[in-house]
């Protein structure tokens, strides 16, 4: 007999299903001469699949730290690596077309000697901040004024650092009015076009095409405790699950985290944090990742523009899992 | 949509028909001009001329690369919308003919599991666009998506990378593209290859938006307004060519192809 208390770690939405297998079981039992299943063998499976969902639970409790670290307010954000890593740095605002949108920092700064294009989201630390930079959810203004400054550092050879970090753009009516798909989708075809090296890092949450419209790299580079997924964990148990039951379930199943991203192919490093996070230790996080981006500028240093805008675009033109039957 | 008995009852005004009209009048109502859903192949059917259609990339095929189980399992869900639309993918490539005139031609199917776009449709849209770019010919695409396909993870997000690079080399080679949106075509889709068209035509009330009504409704805890997305409201707001029934889009397609021959 199947064990209720087995039950205790199985995630809710699972539990259900596993409740009406055990109730079909008994039923089957009381009666008398059906001999259609074997029922030693059925209760083993049964509570094979309970041994299998438990020990997905577990592994999306493990996932679930790993998103709330990425969405920790004390992790440095966009502002802290541009104060301490750049030099001379000037904000720039404004997309020129009639709107500034301070969720995304933009402007020219230098490094190692080098003058570069530094862009990013940023959230804000605390309640006021975060109103004033609107979370880090970008509308068209912020993508426009992206572009303007990835163009303008086209022009001039100065390569680009992107800092992703957003749960997502901006859903909200003016945003769509305004063109919100074509503002994303500009802002990656501008990104596949420049022909300076292009770097992106995750440094917290990478939310679907709003992060994708500041990461198309020629490197890109995940903080080792930041996600990066096509839908939040949240939306996706709300549309598959249709119950929020499902989110850390979710989480788990999309592949969301550093390690993954990087078995499939879609970043090019894993940036290791400070122990327990980056949020321990802010200023050794910002030292790390400065390391990184001058060891991809080094690397890029003698491409010529052509070569490095063609070997973007056959990066992101050969992603994908199909079967050519 | 029901359409048991031959009849059909229209989805916006109830109004009951024979079927026989509701198809003659290609899957529009006669009484209010709702332009109802139609799947890849009826498209086919009254876009292209007779015969003329070839398809391509037709040996590609979805993997579950994942083993992505929700509440059921992706390789379950991909062999249920292969069954219920009788389609391979969300999307058909291939070349074409338009009154004479070669084009390369996508049809999304928002039948087959939303018209979602995971690797199988980046990577039909690449060959699409390398087909145009090769034999020098317009690149033509009806959309219709509800956005990227979860169930690929972020691979599903590179696809609207992947695409929007097909796009950028289909227009450094100055081959017209023209999208067609068809109701609805949202998020990943919406933004990538959907709107960087050089030309976007948008079926009456087609809901064509990044962010659908009831993601809207959860940021503003209220109903948007009933034109959201609407091809009308993005016509005002600059965000579409223009708007063309379903009953002149052959001939106005044709008209547009013309100017760039
Ligand atoms: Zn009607």
């Amino acid at each position: 007999m199947v064990n209720l208390k087995k039950l205790q770690d199985v995630p809710k939405t699972y539990v259900k299903e596993v409740l009406g297998e055990l109730s079909r079981l008994e039923k089957l039992k009381k009666i008398p001469f059906f001999t259609g299943i074997h029922f030693k063998d059925a209760e083993r499976e049964l509570i094979r699949k309970i041994e299998n969902y438990k020990k997905i639970g577990k592994d999306a409790e493990r996932v679930w730290k790993i998103i709330e670290l990425s969405r920790n307010e004390k992790r440095p954000q966009c502002r802290d690596y541009i104060n301490g890593i750049f030099k001379n740095f000037v904000n720039l605002s404004g997309d020129r077309l009639g709107g500034e949108d301070r969720s995304i920092i933009a402007g020219l700064g230098k490094i190692d000697g080098k003058t570069v294009a530094v862009i990013g989201h940023n959230k804000g630390k605390d309640i006021k901040e975060r109103m004033e930079y609107n979370f880090g959810m970008s509308t068209p203004y912020g993508y426009r004024k992206s572009q303007r400054i990835m163009e303008l550092a086209n022009r001039f050879g100065f390569p680009i650092i992107t800092f992703v970090d957003t749960p997502g753009a901006y859903p909200a009516i003016e945003a769509e009015d305004n063109g919100q798909a074509a503002a994303i989708a500009k802002s990656i075809s501008v990104m596949l076009e420049v022909k300076v090296p292009v770097i992106s890092i995750l440094i917290g949450e990478g939310g679907s095409g709003g992060a994708l419209a500041l990461a198309v790299g020629n490197e890109v580079y995940m903080l080792e405790n930041s996600t990066y997924s096509v839908i939040s964990p949240e939306g996706c148990a709300a549309i598959l699950w249709k119950d929020p039951a499902g989110t850390k379930l979710a989480a788990r199943e999309l592949r969301l985290t550093s390690r993954d991203l990087m078995k499939l192919g879609v970043i090019d490093k894993v940036i290791p944090e400070p122990l327990g996070g980056a949020q321990n230790a802010p200023e050794r996080m910002v030292k790390i990742v400065r390391k990184y981006i001058i060891d991809a500028l080094q690397k890029y240093e003698d491409i010529s523009g052509e070569e490095l805008k063609s070997a973007r675009a056959c990066k992101f033109e050969s992603m994908g899992f199909f079967s050519k039957g | 949509m029901t359409e048991d008995m031959g009849k059909f009852k229209c989805k916006s005004c109830s109004k009951e028909m024979e079927n026989e009209i509701f198809v003659l009048n290609m899957w529009v109502c006669p009484y209010c001009n709702y332009h109802h859903s139609i799947n890849a192949g009826d498209r086919l059917r009254i876009t292209v001329d007779e015969n003329s259609f070839v398809e391509i990339g037709k040996n590609i095929d979805s993997i579950d690369f994942l083993n992505f189980y929700d509440t059921r399992a992706y390789s379950t869900r991909l062999k249920e919308a292969k069954l219920k639309t009788g389609m391979d993918e969300a999307i058909m490539v291939g070349e074409a003919k338009i009154e004479g005139i070669d084009v390369a031609i996508g049809i999304m199917n928002f039948g087959f599991m939303g018209g979602s776009m995971g690797s199988v449709v980046g990577e039909k849209i690449k060959i699409l666009s390398d087909c145009s770019i090769e034999k020098k010919i317009p690149l033509v695409v009806f959309c219709a998506s509800g956005g990227a396909r979860m169930q690929e993870g972020a691979i599903s997000l590179m696809q609207m990378a992947k695409t929007v690079s097909c796009i950028n080399r289909v227009k450094e080679n100055r081959i017209p593209y023209i999208s067609v949106i068809t109701n609805p075509t949202s998020g990943g889709v919406s933004a990538s290859f959907a709107t960087l068209a050089d030309i976007i035509i948008a079926e009456p009330n087609s809901l064509f938006c990044f962010a659908g009504p009831r993601v809207i409704k959860q940021t503003i805890k209220k109903n948007p307004p009933s034109d959201f997305g609407s091809a009308e409201r993005n016509l005002i707001n600059g965000q579409i060519d223009m708007i063309v029934n379903r009953s002149d889009l052959k001939k106005i397609l044709t008209s547009i192809l013309e100017l760039f021959r």
